[in-house]
Protein backbone atom coordinates (compact mmCIF):
# COMPACT_ATOMS: atom_id res chain seq x y z
CA UNK A 1 0.00 0.00 0.00
CA UNK A 2 3.26 2.60 0.77
CA UNK A 3 4.39 1.88 -2.84
CA UNK A 4 0.45 2.45 -4.53
CA UNK A 5 0.83 5.74 -2.50
CA UNK A 6 4.25 6.29 -3.51
CA UNK A 7 3.52 5.88 -7.03
CA UNK A 8 0.36 7.92 -7.13
CA UNK A 9 2.07 10.65 -5.21
CA UNK A 10 4.60 10.48 -8.09
CA UNK A 11 2.81 10.44 -11.34
CA UNK A 12 0.25 13.40 -9.53
CA UNK A 13 3.55 15.15 -9.37
CA UNK A 14 4.61 14.51 -12.77
CA UNK A 15 1.65 15.15 -14.38
CA UNK A 16 1.59 18.76 -11.87
CA UNK A 17 5.10 19.31 -13.52
CA UNK A 18 4.60 18.41 -17.09
CA UNK A 19 1.67 21.17 -16.84
CA UNK A 20 3.92 23.61 -15.54
CA UNK A 21 6.61 23.27 -17.44
CA UNK A 22 4.68 24.03 -20.80
CA UNK A 23 3.62 27.15 -18.57
CA UNK A 24 7.66 27.86 -20.11
CA UNK A 25 5.99 27.98 -23.71
CA UNK A 26 2.87 29.31 -22.77
CA UNK A 27 2.77 32.81 -25.43
CA UNK A 28 2.88 30.48 -27.97
CA UNK A 29 0.84 27.55 -26.83
CA UNK A 30 -1.84 30.40 -26.20
CA UNK A 31 -1.52 31.52 -29.81
CA UNK A 32 -1.43 28.59 -31.32
CA UNK A 33 -4.63 27.58 -29.19
CA UNK A 34 -6.19 30.77 -30.30
CA UNK A 35 -5.69 29.73 -33.24
CA UNK A 36 -6.41 26.80 -33.15
CA UNK A 37 -10.07 27.64 -31.77
CA UNK A 38 -10.52 30.29 -34.74
CA UNK A 39 -9.59 27.73 -37.37
CA UNK A 40 -12.39 25.03 -35.56
CA UNK A 41 -15.22 27.87 -35.28
CA UNK A 42 -13.80 29.20 -39.02
CA UNK A 43 -14.70 25.86 -40.50
CA UNK A 44 -18.33 25.65 -38.56
CA UNK A 45 -19.02 29.04 -40.83
CA UNK A 46 -18.97 31.18 -37.47
CA UNK A 47 -16.82 34.20 -37.75
CA UNK A 48 -14.74 33.96 -34.35
CA UNK A 49 -13.97 37.42 -32.68
CA UNK A 50 -11.98 37.25 -29.29
CA UNK A 51 -14.88 38.77 -27.20
CA UNK A 52 -16.97 37.26 -24.12
CA UNK A 53 -18.44 34.83 -26.09
CA UNK A 54 -15.23 32.87 -27.00
CA UNK A 55 -13.91 33.09 -23.02
CA UNK A 56 -17.69 31.66 -21.89
CA UNK A 57 -17.06 29.15 -24.39
CA UNK A 58 -13.17 28.00 -23.01
CA UNK A 59 -14.51 28.24 -19.42
CA UNK A 60 -17.63 26.54 -19.39
CA UNK A 61 -18.00 24.03 -22.55
CA UNK A 62 -14.20 22.95 -22.34
CA UNK A 63 -14.55 22.20 -18.50
CA UNK A 64 -16.35 18.58 -19.61
CA UNK A 65 -15.26 18.50 -23.41
CA UNK A 66 -13.32 19.49 -26.20
CA UNK A 67 -15.21 21.84 -28.51
CA UNK A 68 -16.70 19.90 -31.88
CA UNK A 69 -14.54 20.14 -35.06
CA UNK A 70 -17.71 21.57 -37.12
CA UNK A 71 -20.56 23.15 -35.69
CA UNK A 72 -23.17 23.89 -38.10
CA UNK A 73 -25.29 27.49 -37.27
CA UNK A 74 -28.98 25.37 -37.32
CA UNK A 75 -27.59 23.57 -34.71
CA UNK A 76 -26.04 25.96 -32.07
CA UNK A 77 -28.86 27.70 -30.99
CA UNK A 78 -30.64 23.77 -29.15
CA UNK A 79 -26.74 23.59 -28.00
CA UNK A 80 -26.02 26.89 -26.49
CA UNK A 81 -29.57 26.22 -24.85
CA UNK A 82 -28.46 23.08 -23.67
CA UNK A 83 -25.42 24.48 -22.18
CA UNK A 84 -26.97 27.06 -20.56
CA UNK A 85 -29.26 24.62 -18.69
CA UNK A 86 -26.28 22.58 -17.85
CA UNK A 87 -22.88 24.74 -17.18
CA UNK A 88 -25.91 26.84 -15.31
CA UNK A 89 -24.73 30.12 -17.39
CA UNK A 90 -25.62 33.58 -16.13
CA UNK A 91 -27.81 35.30 -19.03
CA UNK A 92 -25.09 37.57 -20.24
CA UNK A 93 -23.10 34.60 -21.08
CA UNK A 94 -25.77 32.52 -22.19
CA UNK A 95 -26.55 35.72 -24.98
CA UNK A 96 -22.41 36.18 -25.40
CA UNK A 97 -22.12 32.92 -26.27
CA UNK A 98 -25.07 32.58 -28.43
CA UNK A 99 -23.93 35.35 -30.36
CA UNK A 100 -19.91 34.05 -30.42
CA UNK A 101 -21.32 30.57 -32.12
CA UNK A 102 -24.53 32.09 -34.41
CA UNK A 103 -23.77 35.90 -34.71
CA UNK B 1 -19.88 -0.20 -11.57
CA UNK B 2 -21.37 -1.40 -14.66
CA UNK B 3 -23.21 -3.89 -12.78
CA UNK B 4 -24.72 -1.15 -10.73
CA UNK B 5 -26.04 0.53 -13.92
CA UNK B 6 -26.73 -2.87 -15.82
CA UNK B 7 -29.22 -3.18 -12.24
CA UNK B 8 -31.37 -0.95 -13.47
CA UNK B 9 -32.77 -2.99 -16.09
CA UNK B 10 -35.73 -4.55 -16.05
CA UNK B 11 -36.56 -6.90 -18.76
CA UNK B 12 -40.23 -7.34 -17.54
CA UNK B 13 -43.27 -5.08 -18.65
CA UNK B 14 -41.53 -3.28 -20.74
CA UNK B 15 -43.31 -2.89 -23.33
CA UNK B 16 -46.41 -1.56 -20.95
CA UNK B 17 -43.55 1.01 -19.49
CA UNK B 18 -43.05 2.40 -22.89
CA UNK B 19 -46.91 2.88 -23.85
CA UNK B 20 -47.08 6.08 -21.57
CA UNK B 21 -44.09 7.12 -22.37
CA UNK B 22 -44.13 6.73 -26.04
CA UNK B 23 -47.66 8.89 -25.05
CA UNK B 24 -46.12 11.48 -23.51
CA UNK B 25 -43.52 11.74 -26.34
CA UNK B 26 -46.03 11.73 -29.28
CA UNK B 27 -47.74 14.82 -27.22
CA UNK B 28 -44.97 16.45 -26.87
CA UNK B 29 -44.33 16.51 -30.70
CA UNK B 30 -48.02 17.24 -31.73
CA UNK B 31 -47.21 20.44 -29.11
CA UNK B 32 -44.37 21.33 -31.30
CA UNK B 33 -45.35 20.66 -34.35
CA UNK B 34 -46.84 24.10 -35.11
CA UNK B 35 -44.12 25.81 -34.12
CA UNK B 36 -41.40 23.73 -35.62
CA UNK B 37 -41.51 26.19 -39.26
CA UNK B 38 -40.35 28.82 -37.28
CA UNK B 39 -38.22 26.83 -34.56
CA UNK B 40 -34.58 25.96 -34.23
CA UNK B 41 -34.07 22.45 -34.52
CA UNK B 42 -33.73 19.57 -32.31
CA UNK B 43 -30.40 18.26 -32.29
CA UNK B 44 -29.33 14.61 -31.60
CA UNK B 45 -25.80 14.33 -30.29
CA UNK B 46 -24.10 11.48 -27.91
CA UNK B 47 -21.62 9.24 -28.07
CA UNK B 48 -21.38 5.15 -29.36
CA UNK B 49 -18.21 3.41 -28.22
CA UNK B 50 -16.51 -0.04 -28.28
CA UNK B 51 -15.49 -0.75 -24.96
CA UNK B 52 -13.23 -3.54 -23.50
CA UNK B 53 -12.59 -4.32 -19.56
CA UNK B 54 -10.03 -6.79 -18.69
CA UNK B 55 -10.88 -7.56 -14.71
CA UNK B 56 -8.92 -10.22 -13.19
CA UNK B 57 -7.92 -11.99 -16.43
CA UNK B 58 -11.81 -12.11 -17.73
CA UNK B 59 -12.34 -9.86 -20.63
CA UNK B 60 -15.74 -8.29 -21.30
CA UNK B 61 -16.94 -6.37 -24.63
CA UNK B 62 -19.56 -3.21 -24.45
CA UNK B 63 -21.04 -1.96 -27.35
CA UNK B 64 -22.58 1.26 -26.36
CA UNK B 65 -24.43 4.12 -27.53
CA UNK B 66 -25.75 7.22 -25.23
CA UNK B 67 -28.10 9.15 -27.63
CA UNK B 68 -28.78 12.75 -26.57
CA UNK B 69 -32.08 14.71 -27.73
CA UNK B 70 -32.69 18.39 -27.36
CA UNK B 71 -35.68 19.90 -28.54
CA UNK B 72 -36.12 23.69 -28.05
CA UNK B 73 -39.51 24.54 -27.78
CA UNK B 74 -39.81 28.29 -28.37
CA UNK B 75 -38.05 30.69 -26.32
CA UNK B 76 -38.66 29.69 -22.77
CA UNK B 77 -38.85 25.93 -22.85
CA UNK B 78 -37.11 22.92 -24.28
CA UNK B 79 -36.99 19.14 -24.30
CA UNK B 80 -34.02 16.88 -23.23
CA UNK B 81 -33.33 13.09 -22.95
CA UNK B 82 -30.51 11.36 -23.15
CA UNK B 83 -30.81 7.29 -23.29
CA UNK B 84 -27.99 4.30 -22.88
CA UNK B 85 -28.26 1.08 -24.48
CA UNK B 86 -25.47 -1.09 -24.32
CA UNK B 87 -24.63 -5.07 -24.62
CA UNK B 88 -22.10 -7.09 -22.54
CA UNK B 89 -20.48 -9.92 -23.56
CA UNK B 90 -18.52 -11.49 -21.08
CA UNK B 91 -16.99 -14.65 -20.78
CA UNK B 92 -18.39 -17.80 -18.40
CA UNK B 93 -16.23 -19.90 -17.14
CA UNK B 94 -15.68 -23.38 -19.07
CA UNK B 95 -18.96 -21.79 -20.94
CA UNK B 96 -17.50 -19.74 -23.67
CA UNK B 97 -18.56 -16.09 -23.93
CA UNK B 98 -22.07 -15.22 -22.76
CA UNK B 99 -23.94 -11.09 -23.33
CA UNK B 100 -27.27 -9.73 -22.52
CA UNK B 101 -28.31 -6.39 -23.35
CA UNK B 102 -29.25 -2.89 -21.32
CA UNK B 103 -31.15 -0.30 -22.10
CA UNK B 104 -32.33 2.99 -19.74
CA UNK B 105 -33.34 5.94 -19.82
CA UNK B 106 -31.30 8.37 -18.21
CA UNK B 107 -33.30 11.43 -18.10
CA UNK B 108 -36.52 13.09 -20.20
CA UNK B 109 -36.93 16.47 -18.94
CA UNK B 110 -38.71 19.72 -19.26
CA UNK B 111 -36.68 22.59 -19.14
CA UNK B 112 -38.63 25.67 -18.29
CA UNK B 113 -36.63 29.40 -18.35
CA UNK B 114 -38.31 31.14 -15.42
CA UNK B 115 -35.96 34.08 -15.22
CA UNK B 116 -32.39 35.17 -16.00
CA UNK B 117 -31.77 33.35 -12.69
CA UNK B 118 -33.46 30.38 -12.16
CA UNK B 119 -34.67 28.05 -14.64
CA UNK B 120 -37.16 25.05 -14.02
CA UNK B 121 -36.63 21.61 -14.82
CA UNK B 122 -39.31 18.92 -14.64
CA UNK B 123 -39.37 15.30 -15.13
CA UNK B 124 -36.59 12.56 -14.41
CA UNK B 125 -32.85 14.54 -14.68
CA UNK B 126 -29.48 13.41 -13.11
CA UNK B 127 -29.02 13.87 -9.64
CA UNK B 128 -27.05 17.04 -8.96
CA UNK B 129 -24.85 16.07 -6.35
CA UNK B 130 -21.10 16.06 -6.75
CA UNK B 131 -19.68 16.61 -10.46
CA UNK B 132 -19.63 13.29 -12.23
CA UNK B 133 -22.98 12.08 -12.42
CA UNK B 134 -24.12 15.15 -14.58
CA UNK B 135 -21.14 16.09 -16.07
CA UNK B 136 -18.89 13.05 -17.27
CA UNK B 137 -21.58 9.89 -17.10
CA UNK B 138 -21.55 11.01 -21.44
CA UNK B 139 -18.86 8.35 -22.81
CA UNK B 140 -17.57 11.22 -24.74
CA UNK B 141 -16.77 12.93 -21.50
CA UNK B 142 -15.30 10.43 -19.83
CA UNK B 143 -11.68 10.31 -19.25
CA UNK B 144 -11.73 6.65 -17.86
CA UNK B 145 -15.32 4.37 -18.68
CA UNK B 146 -15.56 3.29 -14.86
CA UNK B 147 -17.42 5.50 -12.80
CA UNK B 148 -15.37 6.44 -9.73
CA UNK B 149 -15.96 4.35 -6.74
CA UNK B 150 -17.85 6.60 -4.56
CA UNK B 151 -20.43 7.27 -7.17
CA UNK B 152 -23.40 6.46 -5.32
CA UNK B 153 -22.65 8.70 -3.12
CA UNK B 154 -25.52 10.82 -3.15
CA UNK B 155 -27.08 10.03 -6.25
CA UNK B 156 -29.13 7.36 -4.96
CA UNK B 157 -26.98 5.07 -6.38
CA UNK B 158 -29.25 5.01 -9.76
CA UNK B 159 -28.05 8.66 -10.85
CA UNK B 160 -31.77 9.82 -11.61
CA UNK B 161 -33.99 11.67 -9.89
CA UNK B 162 -38.08 11.90 -10.92
CA UNK B 163 -39.74 15.40 -9.56
CA UNK B 164 -39.12 18.85 -9.76
CA UNK B 165 -35.45 21.12 -10.04
CA UNK B 166 -34.71 24.69 -10.00
CA UNK B 167 -31.68 25.55 -10.99
CA UNK B 168 -29.34 28.50 -12.25
CA UNK B 169 -26.92 31.43 -11.84
CA UNK B 170 -27.12 33.25 -8.91
CA UNK B 171 -24.18 36.09 -9.64
CA UNK B 172 -21.44 36.45 -12.38
CA UNK B 173 -19.33 39.21 -13.77
CA UNK B 174 -15.44 38.26 -14.57
CA UNK B 175 -14.21 37.28 -11.69
CA UNK B 176 -16.59 34.79 -10.13
CA UNK B 177 -19.61 32.64 -11.10
CA UNK B 178 -21.89 31.87 -8.36
CA UNK B 179 -24.54 28.61 -9.10
CA UNK B 180 -27.07 26.20 -7.41
CA UNK B 181 -29.32 23.57 -7.86
CA UNK B 182 -32.33 22.02 -5.54
CA UNK B 183 -34.78 19.53 -5.78
CA UNK B 184 -36.69 16.41 -5.22
CA UNK B 185 -37.21 13.45 -6.09
CA UNK B 186 -40.53 11.40 -5.91
CA UNK B 187 -39.80 6.98 -6.01
CA UNK B 188 -40.61 5.49 -8.72
CA UNK B 189 -40.00 1.63 -9.74
CA UNK B 190 -40.95 1.87 -13.54
CA UNK B 191 -37.75 0.18 -15.43
CA UNK B 192 -37.71 3.40 -17.45
CA UNK B 193 -37.91 5.87 -14.21
CA UNK B 194 -35.87 3.97 -11.47
CA UNK B 195 -35.39 6.81 -8.91
CA UNK B 196 -36.32 6.68 -5.23
CA UNK B 197 -37.73 9.22 -3.04
CA UNK B 198 -35.21 11.98 -1.86
CA UNK B 199 -33.69 15.33 -1.96
CA UNK B 200 -30.52 17.38 -2.12
CA UNK B 201 -29.06 20.10 -4.14
CA UNK B 202 -25.72 21.89 -4.60
CA UNK B 203 -23.87 25.52 -4.91
CA UNK B 204 -20.83 25.86 -6.69
CA UNK B 205 -18.13 29.27 -7.21
CA UNK B 206 -16.33 29.46 -10.25
CA UNK B 207 -13.43 31.54 -10.35
CA UNK B 208 -12.35 32.17 -13.92
CA UNK B 209 -9.51 34.25 -14.26
CA UNK B 210 -7.65 30.74 -12.47
CA UNK B 211 -10.07 28.41 -13.86
CA UNK B 212 -11.10 27.10 -10.28
CA UNK B 213 -14.08 25.51 -9.35
CA UNK B 214 -15.34 24.64 -5.97
CA UNK B 215 -18.29 23.66 -4.78
CA UNK B 216 -20.56 21.82 -1.97
CA UNK B 217 -23.52 19.17 -2.24
CA UNK B 218 -25.94 17.69 -0.25
CA UNK B 219 -28.38 14.95 -0.53
CA UNK B 220 -31.09 12.74 1.80
CA UNK B 221 -32.54 10.24 0.97
CA UNK B 222 -36.40 10.46 2.39
CA UNK B 223 -37.24 6.42 1.85
CA UNK B 224 -37.93 3.71 4.38
CA UNK B 225 -34.41 4.51 5.92
CA UNK B 226 -33.41 8.79 6.20
CA UNK B 227 -30.04 9.85 5.45
CA UNK B 228 -27.96 12.48 5.06
CA UNK B 229 -25.30 12.26 2.00
CA UNK B 230 -22.77 15.03 1.53
CA UNK B 231 -20.12 15.76 -0.85
CA UNK B 232 -17.68 18.30 -1.80
CA UNK B 233 -15.88 18.95 -5.72
CA UNK B 234 -12.85 20.98 -6.70
CA UNK B 235 -12.23 21.31 -10.00
CA UNK B 236 -8.98 23.49 -11.77
CA UNK B 237 -8.43 23.98 -15.16
CA UNK B 238 -6.58 27.06 -15.95
CA UNK B 239 -7.38 28.67 -19.32
CA UNK B 240 -5.71 27.94 -22.51
CA UNK B 241 -3.58 24.98 -21.05
CA UNK B 242 -4.13 21.10 -21.51
CA UNK B 243 -4.09 20.76 -17.94
CA UNK B 244 -7.05 19.33 -16.06
CA UNK B 245 -7.69 18.68 -12.10
CA UNK B 246 -10.87 17.33 -10.95
CA UNK B 247 -11.61 16.14 -7.70
CA UNK B 248 -14.48 14.80 -5.46
CA UNK B 249 -14.97 13.67 -1.83
CA UNK B 250 -18.24 12.22 -0.70
CA UNK B 251 -19.79 11.15 2.48
CA UNK B 252 -22.40 9.07 3.20
CA UNK B 253 -23.80 7.79 7.10
CA UNK B 254 -21.50 4.75 7.17
CA UNK B 255 -18.28 5.18 4.61
CA UNK B 256 -16.61 7.60 2.83
CA UNK B 257 -14.22 8.14 0.17
CA UNK B 258 -12.71 10.73 -2.60
CA UNK B 259 -11.41 10.55 -6.48
CA UNK B 260 -9.31 12.76 -8.27
CA UNK B 261 -7.87 12.26 -11.62
CA UNK B 262 -5.59 14.30 -14.06
CA UNK B 263 -4.63 14.33 -17.42
CA UNK B 264 -2.84 16.93 -19.96
CA UNK B 265 -3.18 16.89 -23.33
CA UNK B 266 0.10 17.71 -24.68
CA UNK B 267 -1.13 20.53 -26.81
CA UNK B 268 2.00 22.57 -26.32
CA UNK B 269 4.02 20.02 -28.95
CA UNK B 270 2.72 21.46 -32.17
CA UNK B 271 -0.59 22.52 -31.25
CA UNK B 272 -3.38 20.47 -30.11
CA UNK B 273 -3.75 19.10 -33.87
CA UNK B 274 -0.60 17.73 -34.26
CA UNK B 275 0.12 13.99 -33.82
CA UNK B 276 2.06 14.12 -30.54
CA UNK B 277 -0.63 17.23 -29.26
CA UNK B 278 -3.76 14.59 -29.94
CA UNK B 279 -2.07 12.63 -27.23
CA UNK B 280 -3.31 12.94 -23.04
CA UNK B 281 -2.05 10.98 -20.67
CA UNK B 282 -4.73 10.42 -17.83
CA UNK B 283 -4.40 9.74 -14.05
CA UNK B 284 -7.12 8.38 -11.44
CA UNK B 285 -6.64 7.96 -8.13
CA UNK B 286 -9.66 6.66 -5.50
CA UNK B 287 -10.04 5.28 -1.90
CA UNK B 288 -13.07 4.46 -0.12
CA UNK B 289 -13.36 3.75 3.84
CA UNK B 290 -15.79 2.07 5.47
CA UNK B 291 -16.88 2.72 9.02
CA UNK B 292 -19.82 0.14 9.35
CA UNK B 293 -21.71 -2.59 6.96
CA UNK B 294 -24.47 -1.01 4.84
CA UNK B 295 -26.30 -2.35 1.17
CA UNK B 296 -27.40 0.54 -0.25
CA UNK B 297 -25.01 3.30 -0.10
CA UNK B 298 -23.07 1.78 -2.60
CA UNK B 299 -19.35 2.18 -1.72
CA UNK B 300 -17.59 -1.14 -1.17
CA UNK B 301 -17.66 -3.18 1.49
CA UNK B 302 -14.12 -3.46 2.55
CA UNK B 303 -11.68 -0.51 2.68
CA UNK B 304 -10.90 -0.11 -1.61
CA UNK B 305 -8.06 1.81 -3.16
CA UNK B 306 -7.82 1.89 -6.68
CA UNK B 307 -5.54 3.95 -9.16
CA UNK B 308 -5.65 4.09 -12.81
CA UNK B 309 -3.34 5.49 -15.29
CA UNK B 310 -4.30 5.63 -19.36
CA UNK B 311 -3.67 6.92 -22.25
CA UNK B 312 -5.64 8.23 -24.65
CA UNK B 313 -5.48 9.44 -28.08
CA UNK B 314 -7.98 12.83 -29.97
CA UNK B 315 -7.99 11.53 -33.65
CA UNK B 316 -9.98 13.74 -36.12
CA UNK B 317 -13.36 13.39 -37.18
CA UNK B 318 -14.47 13.74 -33.33
CA UNK B 319 -12.78 9.78 -32.36
CA UNK B 320 -11.26 9.12 -29.55
CA UNK B 321 -9.04 6.09 -28.72
CA UNK B 322 -8.82 5.07 -25.05
CA UNK B 323 -6.26 2.58 -23.28
CA UNK B 324 -5.41 2.47 -18.69
CA UNK B 325 -4.37 0.33 -16.83
CA UNK B 326 -5.62 0.18 -13.73
CA UNK B 327 -4.91 -1.69 -9.84
CA UNK B 328 -7.34 -2.13 -6.93
CA UNK B 329 -6.06 -3.01 -3.70
CA UNK B 330 -9.26 -4.75 -0.98
CA UNK B 331 -8.68 -6.96 1.83
CA UNK B 332 -10.81 -8.98 -1.17
CA UNK B 333 -7.95 -9.33 -3.09
CA UNK B 334 -6.39 -7.46 -5.65
CA UNK B 335 -6.84 -6.98 -9.18
CA UNK B 336 -5.68 -5.97 -12.40
CA UNK B 337 -8.07 -3.80 -14.68
CA UNK B 338 -7.29 -2.96 -17.96
CA UNK B 339 -9.69 -1.07 -19.89
CA UNK B 340 -9.34 0.46 -23.96
CA UNK B 341 -12.04 2.02 -25.57
CA UNK B 342 -13.22 3.54 -29.16
CA UNK B 343 -15.35 6.43 -28.75
CA UNK B 344 -17.18 8.22 -31.58
CA UNK B 345 -19.00 11.56 -30.67
CA UNK B 346 -21.87 12.24 -33.01
CA UNK B 347 -23.79 15.90 -34.07
CA UNK B 348 -27.00 15.98 -36.06
CA UNK B 349 -29.47 18.89 -36.69
CA UNK B 350 -32.49 16.79 -37.54
CA UNK B 351 -33.70 19.39 -40.16
CA UNK B 352 -33.02 22.97 -41.40
CA UNK B 353 -33.94 25.79 -39.81
CA UNK B 354 -34.37 29.38 -40.64
CA UNK B 355 -30.63 30.21 -40.22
Amino acid sequence: MKSLETITLGLALSISALAAASGIPQAQSDSQSQAQTNSKLSRASHPATPDRGQRVFQQNCARCHSAPESLSPSASDAIVRHIRIHANLSEADFRALLHFLNP
Amino acid sequence: MKTDRVSKLSSTHQLARAIPLAAILCALCSFSTSALAQQDPAIISGGIGLLTTTNGGNTSYFPETRPVAVLPLGDHLQIETRATILANFFHRPGDGYDHFTFKTMDYLQADVKAGSHATIVAGEFLTPFGTYNERLTQIWNQTFQDLPLIYGVGTMNTGSALGGMVRGNVFANDRASVSYAAYYSGNSTSGYFGTQRSSGGQAQVYLPESGLEIGASYGRSLGAVHENFEGMHLWWQPIDTGFRFRSEFGRAPHAKGYWFETDYRLQQFGGAESALGRLEPVFRMQQTFRDAPDNNDGLPFVDTKRADLGLDYHLPHEIRVHTSYGRQFSPDGNVNIWETSLVYRLLIPTWKSKH
